[in-house]
């Protein structure tokens, strides 16, 4: 497995660098073009009506300017990517043992079957640009929990598809939205019914193995009425020396009195342009919590958002990134409040080491007529060296004064002090400094559930390895 | 084997600064308790930080022994595996790290492994029990919020968890009530014996009432400028430092 790593220079171990040996059965040519959407279209054996919502989505995309407020972009080029690259015939399998040998190897090697088996309800996982297998718990299914790809929701469940697909996220919202609603393909369609709770988490993961691909996922999720559920995305992919991309687009609706939780640990390897919207529609007295945990990637894009539509709503926005050298994590999250009585947080802590740097990018609206709102946004930054970076960019615009907006940002660097404190403990340097970093998102990863808080902090301890001295 | 450590023409400075030790000669053999006493700034805490391999100070001149053993080439933390431990002065907070969480990692660095989560917690609540205090403390994110006394005492419970060789305190007993005072002595003899040695950094004769040490050194700026029995410190109490200080400068 070694012979094939192709491991660019980056400074640090990415432990999931490696390749498969598994050859696409059918990837469309590079670029982008009418005849690339029409051939995903086609692969899918979709309606006519989501072609021509596809075609449509494409105009809109080209005709939006790539956006300058945010990361750097110039290095992303749409006519060296592949749009779609099929692994296999056969999607969403319901077993492993249906998975093609070659993939299935490479989730047991991420521990995704083990981690089913042991604390998940249902698993998803997407190898390039399909679903290779899904599945939930019988008992879920019995309750009437759907959690299927995107693909087999359209076939399968398609007027509650058409119901929510793309109201929350319009092709219009901005061009990479708009380039998702062309070219889509995998992603999860999830639907808990009402009262129903999933107690364990519903997991996504997401592998591109091939070079040069785009990844396209979109996902639904509808939490029904009084329903509660977890879902937990997670991504890696082969360290190769030429630049992948990464494109999902995330719909939630969060009905009357139900409660949601959408967690990523984001761990793309360091060649990958990831740039996600998520929105989440919170209805009345409904919760949604975003935990968005940031550390891969060449340059991340990500501002989970949620629109508190009706009273009662609430939604907090928990945020980690970790920015190393050759990153920039331009990250944080929106709170859209167009109803009284609504409340969320936004709380963001972001890491940034060597040349790395982490922006963040964050906005609190409140409407006028949207009554005593309550919203608090905190968010730190922690500097590791000299040369790291970061930035805030929090915007604001309330325009009820009922409103109680808090706002507090710090900037602190990590504190010589405090590693010889725990040095003169017997803790090596950077295992010292790793403490450090992992109490300073402590507040954040607390809310993971044990196994994701566990693996964050190995992450994080793998990025900090060498990191100070 | 020499069992103690050894102080040697300790000449320091800081990194880029000035110079703070000028030539510290001190024994303290394995088995016995030494007090360090001298007026502010005289470099007590700089001795005790340059111990435990502070990289903030430089070594201009002389060397540090550990049972015949130099240990100027260690880092902090090797150090401390090998034995040694500094009480700060002023312990550091570290947010979001919970304190027996830490303690763990800190004895499993110094045991080199995994350590048993039975015999580990019985190190704490022995620890606690000898310093009459609750396990509401462990939870705690380290010295986070923690009052002056609670760090103190929080320093102690760590070295009596660790089992240092060669501990030195500075100042545990300031900031500290005339009960916690009696707890915490109460903790440092509880690790007296053939295996371990201390220096106790202070400024009062108090706290010699309750841990009575083998000798008592006064420090000036930067030198031991002259070594006692218990009845020094006494003596400085009564009288104050200027007799020292005028030894200091004929001497
Ligand atoms: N890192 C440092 N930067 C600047 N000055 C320092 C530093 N460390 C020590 N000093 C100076 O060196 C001198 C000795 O300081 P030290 O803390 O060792 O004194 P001390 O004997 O422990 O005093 P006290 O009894 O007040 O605790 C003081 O003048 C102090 O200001
Ligand atoms: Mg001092």
């Amino acid at each position: 497995m070694s012979d094939n790593l192709v491991v660019e220079d980056i400074g640090n171990e990415y432990k999931y660098g490696f390749v498969d040996e598994v050859k696409p059965v059918w990837k469309a040519e590079k670029g982008l073009s009418r005849r690339v959407v029409e051939a995903i279209s086609y692969h899918k054996d979709e309606p006519a009506w989501m072609l021509e919502f596809r075609l449509k989505a494409l105009e809109i995309y080209q005709s939006k300017p790539v956006p300058t407020w945010g990361a750097d972009l110039s290095g992303l080029n749409m006519d060296e990517i592949y749009f779609y690259a099929k692994p296999t015939e056969k999607r969403d399998a319901r077993s492993w043992e249906e998975v093609p040998e070659e993939i299935r190897r490479t989730y047991e090697k991420l521990g995704i079957p083990e981690a089913e088996r042991k604390v998940l309800a249902g698993v998803g996982a997407q190898y390039d640009s399909e679903m290779v297998y899904h599945q939930v718990k019988k008992e879920l299914q019995r309750l009437g929990v759907i959690f299927v790809s995107i693909e087999e929701g359209l076939k399968h469940h398609e007027d509650l598809f058409r119901e929510y697909f793309a109201t929350v996220i319009p092709p219009e919202d901005n061009k990479y939205a708009a380039l998702n609603s062309a070219v889509w393909s995998g992603g999860s369609f999830v639907y808990v019914p009402k009262g129903v709770k999933v107690d364990l988490p519903l997991q996504a993961y997401f592998r591109v193995n091939t070079a040069e691909l785009g990844q396209f996922e979109r996902t639904i999720i509808v939490v029904d009425e009084g329903a509660d559920m977890h879902y937990i995305e997670g991504c890696t992919a082969p360290t190769y020396t030429t630049d992948s991309f990464h494109s999902g687009v995330i719909e939630i609706v969060v009905n009357q009195g139900a409660k949601s939780r959408y967690t990523t640990i984001q761990n793309w390897s360091h060649n990958m342009y990831n740039l996600v919207t998520q929105r989440a529609l919170v209805k009345k007295d409904a919760y949604h919590m975003w935990l968005d945990g940031n550390l891969g990637s060449k340059v991340t894009m990500k501002y989970p958002s949620s629109y508190l539509v009706e009273e009662g709503a609430r939604s907090d926005i928990l945020s980690i990134a970790f920015a190393n050298t050759g990153q920039h994590q331009d990250a944080g999250g929106k709170l859209i409040f167009a109803a009284s009585n609504t409340g969320g947080s936004i709380v963001s802590k972001s890491i940034s080491k060597g040349s790395g740097r982490s922006s963040y990018r964050g906005l609190i609206k409140v409407y006028e007529g949207a009554k005593h709102v309550k919203v608090n946004v905190e968010c730190d930054a922690l500097l590791i060296n000299e040369e790291s970076r970061t930035d805030t960019y929090p915007y604001m615009e309330i325009e009820d004064d009922t409103a109680t907006v808090g706002h507090e940002a710090t900037v602190s660097r990590l504190n010589d002090e405090q590693i010889f404190y725990l040095q003169s403990r017997g803790l090596p340097e950077d295992e010292a400094a790793a403490l450090i970093v992992r109490g300073f998102i402590e507040p954040v990863a607390k809310e993971l559930p044990l196994e994701y808080a566990v693996e964050l902090n190995r992450l994080i301890e793998l990025e900090m390895e060498g990191s100070v001295g | 084997m020499v069992n103690q450590l050894e102080i040697r023409n300790l000449h320091a400075k800081i990194v880029d600064g000035e110079t703070i030790l000028n030539g510290v000669n001190l024994i303290l053999p394995k088995g016995q308790v030494h007090a360090i006493m001298g007026p502010n700034g005289a470099g007590k805490s700089t001795l005790g930080k340059i111990i435990a391999g502070d990289p903030s100070y430089e070594i201009t001149k002389g060397d540090i022994l550990m049972d015949g053993e130099s240990i100027l080439e260690m880092e902090a933390d090797e150090r401390a595996r090998n034995g040694l431990f500094l009480a700060f002065q002023y312990p550091v907070e570290v947010p979001g790290v919970s304190n027996a969480n830490f303690l763990r990692l800190a004895l499993q660095a110094k045991k080199g492994g995994e350590v048993n989560m039975m015999e580990f917690y019985g190190k704490l609540q022995k620890a606690l029990q000898t310093l009459e205090w609750d396990e509401s403390i462990l939870t705690r994110y380290l010295n986070d919020g923690f009052s002056g006394g609670e760090k103190k005492r929080n320093e102690i419970m760590h070295m009596m968890v660790l089992e240092p060789t060669y501990a030195i305190m500075d100042e545990t007993d300031s900031g500290l009530d005339i009960d916690a005072l009696k707890v915490v002595a109460k903790g440092v003899n509880a690790m007296r014996g053939p295996n371990f040695g201390a220096l106790l950094i202070t400024h009062y004769q108090r706290l010699l009432n309750y841990i009575i040490p083998d000798a008592v050194h006064v420090m000036i700026d930067g030198r031991i400028v002259t070594s006692g029995g218990p009845e020094l410190a006494l003596k400085l109490e009564e009288q104050g430092y200027d007799w020292v200080k005028e030894l200091a400068v004929t001497g």
